[in-house]
């Protein structure tokens, strides 16, 4: 099937299966392999991007749903060289530690302020509810959101 | 220059992950890549009669599909899978090829494999091929295993594969339960855990048909073991295997095995002369990785009438799963030094009997024997203060080593030798960070009012054996490798410094604390120091990244290699400054003359000129590439003290952790940032066994919940914010001083929170629950002592 999607900021299109997952589509045709796959039932988070501005998790939707959409992934987030205030706060309060679910889990963060741009630490919980870690025990997860709303 | 050792340094390895930059396996893709599909048997233990193929054959973008008879037909192994830990001389280890020929011995256990173009056409394949099957009576747990009623493999008689026994004094032993004023029995079971690292493993090999060599990429913590493991076991030469392990998503012992897929991958590529892939689903990582823990324990105690410890004794069955893998039975033995705990006990014995079950093989999980060992001498130290009458704290403070104050290399009588330890503090400080008077009056009160929310306070102190390890004391333990580890400082011309290590990181930042090492050492800048790693070509020489030994022995090689650099520049400079070696000053990166305080060299300059070579010492080799290999002495023994606040719904069952309090001693610490992180992350995982996690099988040998559906891997929602702090011991077991703090958190926590529940429900009767400590597993136990009552 034919489609095409804005994807941080470009416009792409390409002719896939109709199955094709969007987190698939995102990684092996366009490359774009900052998106990760932790689980297989969408519990985990670390495939989420945002979809016209929601979080999204992107192994539960197929490419072919967002045919005509605004896709934003973690290579997204950056602009002009510089890193997005929650991937600093990540960094300056050591909210990473493999890696591997760190893109989910600033493009759920993002997010998270964008509808709640003061939360409490247990609305910073409870927002980042889908989004598994395993290193970091979410402490500096927590600490870096909180410092990112300021 | 500010100190840069200590200082909470932020991490040289985030920008490229936080912006997706970093490639892990799954993101690598190579031309012309086949995919793998397993097809995996349904049935934990069965014959497999017979394969029919065809059907996925004429599947689109299938290249092949191979039945595990017809592999072993094309010769592709010259040995089976390795153990590399035969615990005793008679263990029995069935031989454990990749793929599974005429009887399988677990769920998911391989039995044919698909070839495809994508991902997508690989897992359509497999479904179409058909295997007729035979079920054979499973061993679906430990308990069955004892019993015998069912062999795992049906061709052995019985499931034990060996005894293992750590006695040093028997009788002593017997004397201590003959005069014992108290005595107290634990029975633990250490539930099944599959370890979740958040990125499931993954494989890329890749044949170089020009060069007659094979890279295979994979997410591992040991590319160093996996590329001796390799050549070994399939024949093609070591020299003609690179292992690179790219961006690695967490491993916490699961990645540190050498896996069927491994072996399908690297040997189908070098066969077929096409690069092969896989990569695990999360509900598929329930088979084709190893779990962890899976141990029943008993742990007796004996004390004198205050409390004062005798002996200890201890017993396990432990499961190894439907095979021995790389340290299967090893792991027990890890944790047998660890059963005496903090304490001083005159007389220990420990026994083990390992078993085969139809499950997942069992394999190192953080802390590998050790949360384990503390989680019992923890849980008995509470039921031998409750039997005397005092609190927790005052039957550790009666017993702990060296009373409690400093010591250093104290022989303990599990056999080992504690490098330092200094006991009494520690638990002062985190008793005060908890509040314990404020806790326990909380707690009265709420039990005077008879509310439904029962305050509970756990107390765990640790101790840890890390810095995994000498490699005279491997060889006393039958490990088939030793423990040093290798590190090369290497002064580029322009003076900027190149590091090479032969620890693997997977999350523990040690591009980082490697190049705070060296710019302490050398006076340099931070970033100005590169660090090579997880690559055999790059870095041939190591031994990995597990057991709290990457600092410990890794970053002590890198800091010992910096000797040596600091030495030959001493001998360049004085030759270049006309100088005596001896009167050479070396600060802050600057060799000077003393007593001249305007002469002198900066050692990027002397870098400068050991590469030009043309003003050196008569006979010196030109350059500055300094490598150590550092073999330990001793282990590192870390220590500390955990709090779990605990909140008890009598109601519901339900429990939360309102507060956690940890104070851990490490010994002296590179970068604080980084060791927090791993304790805060250690103590999530001690505290999902503790009350969410556990792989549940039935009598079948099926595992209920493979998937993150079932098994409950806590979220942010689950767990506190977690108050840290340290006491400092330095090691004497390395010129750092450095002890180890992967595990610590694993180790302390479960103890903690299942302490902390068995006080809040004393006032019921209750002295022991199973983990994990589920709503409706607490709720039992209350409305059972209840009825009881």
């Amino acid at each position: 099937m034919q489609i095409q999607m804005n994807v941080n900021g470009a416009d792409r299109s390409a002719d896939i299966e109709a199955r094709t997952l969007l987190v698939h589509f995102l990684r092996e045709d366009l490359g774009l392999t900052g998106t990760n796959v932790g689980c297989d039932t969408s519990s985990c988070g670390a495939c989420t991007v945002h979809v016209n501005g929601e979080s999204v998790k992107s192994c539960t939707m197929l490419a072919v749903s967002a045919n005509g959409e605004t896709v934003t992934t973690i290579e997204g987030l950056a602009s002009g060289g510089e890193m997005h205030p929650m991937q600093t706060s990540f960094m300056e309060n050591h909210g990473l530690q493999c890696g591997y679910c760190t893109p989910g889990m600033v493009m759920a963060s993002v997010s998270l302020l964008k509808e709640n741009p003061n939360p409490s630490e247990a609305e910073v919980r409870e927002g980042l509810e889908g989004n598994l870690c395993r290193c970091t025990g979410y402490h500096n997860i927590v600490k870096a959101v909180l410092a990112a709303a300021g | 220059m500010t100190a840069v050792m200590g200082s909470p340094r932020l991490r040289k390895e985030d920008p490229a992950l936080l912006t997706g930059e970093n490639k892990f396996v799954d993101d690598i893709q190579a031309v012309g890549q086949l995919w793998m599909g397993m097809v995996r048997s349904p049935f934990a233990h069965a014959k497999v009669n017979g394969i029919n193929a065809e059907p996925a054959k004429s599947m689109p973008g299938v290249y092949a599909v191979y039945t595990g008879a017809e592999l072993m037909d094309m010769g592709l192994w010259a040995a089976p899978l390795p153990c590399a830990w035969p615990v005793t001389p008679d263990m029995v280890n069935p031989p454990h090829y990749p793929v599974a020929t005429d009887e399988v011995h677990h769920v998911g256990e391989i039995v044919a494999v698909v070839l495809a173009d994508s991902r997508y056409e690989a897992a359509d394949a497999v479904e179409k091929v058909e295997v007729d099957y035979a079920e054979l009576p499973a061993v679906g747990s430990v308990e069955a295993a004892l019993t015998d009623a069912a062999t795992a493999h049906s061709d052995h008689a019985t499931n034990k594969a060996f005894t293992w026994a750590l006695e040093p004094n028997p009788d002593g032993v017997n004397d201590a339960f003959a005069n014992a004023a108290h005595t107290v029995t634990g029975e633990f079971l250490q539930q099944r855990l599959i370890p979740a690292a958040m990125e499931p493993r993954g494989v890329l090999a890749i044949p170089s048909p020009h060069g007659g060599d094979i890279t295979m990429y994979t997410s591992t913590q040991v590319p160093h073991i996996l590329k001796v493991m390799m050549a070994a076991t399939t024949g093609i030469s070591e020299a003609k295997i690179r292992i690179i392990a790219p961006a690695v998503g967490g491993g916490f012992g699961a990645k540190l095995n050498v896996n069927p897929d491994e072996s399908l991958a690297l040997t189908l590529a070098n066969k077929l002369g096409r690069p092969v892939r896989w990569t695990e689903t999360r509900t598929e990582a329930a088979f084709s990785t190893h779990q962890g823990r899976g141990q029943r324990q008993k742990i007796e105690v004996a004390a004198d009438a205050d409390g004062k410890l005798l002996g200890v004794r201890v017993h396990l069955d432990a499961d190894m799963g439907a095979y021995m893998m790389l340290i299967t039975p090893g792991v027990p033995l890890l944790g047998s030094f660890l059963y005496t705990g903090v304490y001083d006990v005159p007389a220990f014995g420990f026994t083990c009997d390992g078993w085969f079950t139809n499950l997942t093989p069992t394999d190192a999980y953080r802390g590998a024997g050790r949360p384990e060992a503390s989680y019992a001498i923890e849980r008995a130290m509470d039921m031998l203060a409750q039997k005397v009458g005092i609190t927790p704290e005052e039957v550790r403070r009666r017993n702990y080593l060296g009373g409690g104050d400093a010591f250093e290399n104290l022989d303990v009588a599990s056999t080992l030798t504690f490098d330092s330890g200094h006991y009494g503090p520690n638990l002062d400080m985190a008793l005060n960070m908890a509040k314990i008077a404020d806790l326990r009056a909380e707690q009265q009160r709420r039990r005077d009012a008879g509310e439904s929310k029962q305050l509970g306070i756990g107390l765990c102190t640790y101790v840890e054996i890390c810095g995994l390890a000498p490699s005279r004391a491997l060889a006393g333990l039958a490990y088939g490798a030793g423990g040093w580890e290798a590190g090369t400082v290497r002064m580029l011309p322009t003076g900027k410094v190149e590091v090479v290590t032969g620890s693997t990181p997977h999350g523990q930042g040690h591009e980082t604390s490697w190049s705070m090492i060296v710019a302490d050492k050398l006076g340099v800048d931070p970033d100005d120091v590169e660090v090579l790693h997880s690559d055999t070509a790059i870095s041939p020489l190591g031994l990995d990244t597990y057991g709290s030994r990457s600092l410990a022995v890794g970053g002590v090689a890198i800091s010992m290699a910096c000797d040596k650099v600091i030495d030959k520049a001493r001998l360049i400079a004085a030759h270049q400054l006309e100088a005596n070696p001896d009167d050479l000053e070396f600060e802050s990166g600057r060799f000077g003359v003393k007593g001249s305080p305007d002469k002198g060299l900066l050692i990027q300059e002397v870098a400068y000129g050991a590469f030009t070579a043309h003003n050196l010492p008569d006979g010196m080799e030109p350059n500055i590439n300094e490598q150590m290999v550092f073999d330990p002495p001793n282990f590192a023994f870390p220590f500390g003290t955990h709090v779990a606040v605990v909140e008890v719904d009598e109601n519901t069952g339900e429990t939360t952790l309102l507060d956690y309090i940890a104070v851990d001693d490490c010994g002296n610490q590179v970068n604080p940032l980084i060791v927090e992180g791993q304790v805060h992350g250690g103590i999530v995982q001690g505290v999902a066994q503790a009350l969410f996690e556990g792989a549940e099988y039935d009598e079948d040998g099926q595992c209920k919940n493979p998937s993150f559906l079932d098994y409950l891997v806590p979220s942010a929602m689950e767990v506190p914010s977690i108050k840290t702090d340290y006491t400092y011991t330095p090691s004497t077991s390395n010129p750092m001083g450095v002890k180890g703090v992967g595990e610590a958190g694993t180790i302390g926590s479960a103890a903690a929170v299942i302490n902390g529940i068995c006080d809040a429900l004393s006032p019921y009767g209750v002295s022991d629950i199973e983990m994990p400590a589920s709503p409706m597993r607490v709720w039992k136990t209350i409305q059972d002592a209840k009825a009881g009552a």
